[in-house]
């Protein structure tokens, strides 16, 4: 009978291919690993509240002008989309309902999340890719700090709190466009038609799944930003690797766990 | 005769490795108050590993270290802080935040004891600036880490790691890529910390020139400056100096300087600037 790493010699790339599920399954412990600490330190001292405050600051309220602008254009291109497409069946006047479901359900929270993991992600992997490279890390472990109590929970406490905000202001500054596009522009319906309808289409289930998923983007956005950070090796090279990882993989998991809500929600 | 002092770190038949890398191979040793251990070795010996691994930064497969009397393998990092805050560390670059200003880094050990013990410090801003006294400092206490230079940086690193007066101190190259002036001021730094304070130095470096100011030099405290030990007599008790040489993760020599430069290995021998040499220099 074969062993099984003469199993593995026999099937041409079967030992790559064993290496890099172990790999992949190892970093998703890790990644659980470093999540369980984040989360637990929430509800232990000792609290660094001035960091999160910070961390509002720059994730939050830095994010608002990005965040404005992608709201306003993706309202005022469903609308422009829409309005040809509702026309055809002479359903112009729906233009507020689509506008207001595809927004609130879908693209507030994804086009919010993308664009707060493009700026966010990144820029958590790069600063504490630096402080890992530069032996910050160890220096504050060595100076009695936990880095995940100091560095990732303030981060995650953060960006969690912000990012519902922050969607839920772009499925406002949304409206606004697809409004402008819809009234004063094409002429498809009346300002008072365009806001009843936009907010009559909405129910609880729109509501709760446009905030649940922002809220979980928070979480996973931080979290994968800091998981890549802190395993960053390889100088300033590696920071550069880190923060490339930290933006695809932020991505990657919007998207699935966007799918995984959908899936919830819709069949509710 | 005087009973001799409980070591305060120990290491027993330590072990660990990195994939098929031996980054320690059964490492045992020992240090007791105001001793001083020079840890020589090439790049991946295993020199870094082995000073994280004393305060638990890296947890090794097999052995035991002993610090303060207590197992650092078995203790979870929450456990591990009280014992880290009674060891200073220098990183190779510093380690210093960049995101705080000098004061700020050197009251940071500060803040943190004081915060982990519940117990009230006074005049934090007075220590601190003793503390970069100490390394000729003082007016850099506003400044950021960018602003300063390499070996500045290294100079505050060490203010940061001596701010707690801890009684043993972890040096990570503290001259690496520094001009031969200042890689002698930090040394004499390194000198004045342990024959001040009296506290147990373990230091890594690939100069041979910094073993032997702590070998052959003491502070004077008087004249402020460091003064040759004499052969024999108080001097020579007084030389607590001890050399350590690695490869691949094992210890290959542990002596004096006198049983270093009398070393026939070829390995060894890398790391010793003999009299010929000096010969050569004073040239």
């Amino acid at each position: 009978m074969l062993g099984s790493s003469n199993e593995s010699e026999a099937i041409p790339g079967g030992s790559c291919l064993l290496d890099f599920l172990t790999t992949l399954i190892s970093s998703f412990q890790d990644f659980l690993f470093l999540a369980g600490r984040a989360f637990r330190n929430v509800v232990r001292s000792p609290h660094y509240y001035d960091d999160v405050f910070m961390q509002m600051d720059i994730i939050g309220v830095g994010s608002l002008p990005i965040v404005i602008m992608i709201g306003a254009f993706s309202g005022a291109i469903i609308a422009l989309q829409m309005a040809r497409a509702l026309s055809t069946y002479g359903a112009s006047s729906q233009v507020g309902t689509i506008v207001s479901l595809t927004l609130v359900r879908e693209l507030g929270p994804v086009l919010s999340a993308v664009m707060v993991a493009g700026r966010n992600a990144s820029g958590i992997a790069s600063e504490l890719g630096s402080m890992k490279v530069t032996e910050q890390i160890d220096a504050m472990r060595a100076l009695g700090t936990d880095p995940i109590q100091k560095l990732v929970t303030p981060r995650l406490i953060a960006t969690t709190l912000m990012l519902p905000c922050l969607t839920v202001l772009a499925d406002a500054i949304g409206l606004v466009g697809a409004y402008l596009i819809s009234v004063p522009l094409l002429r498809l319906i009346s300002g008072g038609e365009f806001w009843s309808t936009a907010w009559r289409a909405l129910v609880l289930n729109d509501l709760a799944q446009g905030l649940l998923k922002p809220f979980v983007f928070g979480m996973i956005i931080s979290l994968v930003g800091c998981f890549y950070g802190l395993r960053t090796t390889g100088g300033t090279q590696g920071v550069g690797r880190a923060v490339t990882q930290a933006v695809v993989a932020a991505m990657v998991w919007i998207f699935v766990v966007t799918l995984l809500i959908d899936k919830v929600f819709v069949g509710l | 005769m005087a009973a001799p002092q409980e070591p305060i770190l120990e290491f027993k038949d330590v072990s660990l490795r990195f994939g098929d890398t031996w980054a320690l191979r059964n490492v045992s040793l020992g240090l007791s108050p105001g001793e001083t251990r020079i840890i020589f070795g090439a790049a991946g010996a295993g020199k870094t590993t082995l000073l994280k691994a004393v305060i638990g930064l890296v947890k090794v497969d097999q052995g035991g270290i002993n610090l303060f009397g207590r197992d650092v393998t078995s203790a979870g990092e929450t456990a591990l802080f009280p014992l880290r805050a009674r060891a200073g560390v220098l990183f190779q670059e510093g380690g210093l935040f960049d995101s705080l200003t000098v004061g700020e880094n050197v009251e940071y050990p500060l803040i943190n004891q004081t915060a982990n013990s519940q117990s009230v410090l006074h005049d934090v801003e007075g220590r601190v600036r003793d503390a970069l006294r100490f390394v000729e400092l003082e007016h850099t206490f506003d400044q950021f880490p960018s602003e300063l230079s390499g070996g500045m940086r290294r100079r505050v690193g060490i203010a940061r790691a001596v701010v707690t007066e801890p009684p043993l101190m972890l040096y990570d190259s503290p001259t690496a890529g520094l001009d031969p002036i200042t890689a002698n001021t930090i040394m004499a730094l390194v000198a004045k910390e342990r024959d001040v304070r009296n506290s147990a130095s373990l230091i890594v470096t690939h100069r041979y020139q910094d073993g032997e100011i702590m070998s052959d030099f003491r502070y004077d405290q008087q004249n402020e400056d460091l003064v040759a030990l004499k052969t024999g007599g108080d001097d020579a008790k007084r030389n607590r100096t001890k050399f350590i040489v690695m490869k691949e993760g094992a210890v290959v020599f542990f002596g004096t300087k006198q049983e270093l430069e009398a070393s026939s290995d070829d390995y060894i021998r890398k790391f010793v600037r003999h009299g010929d040499e000096r010969q050569e220099e004073r040239k």
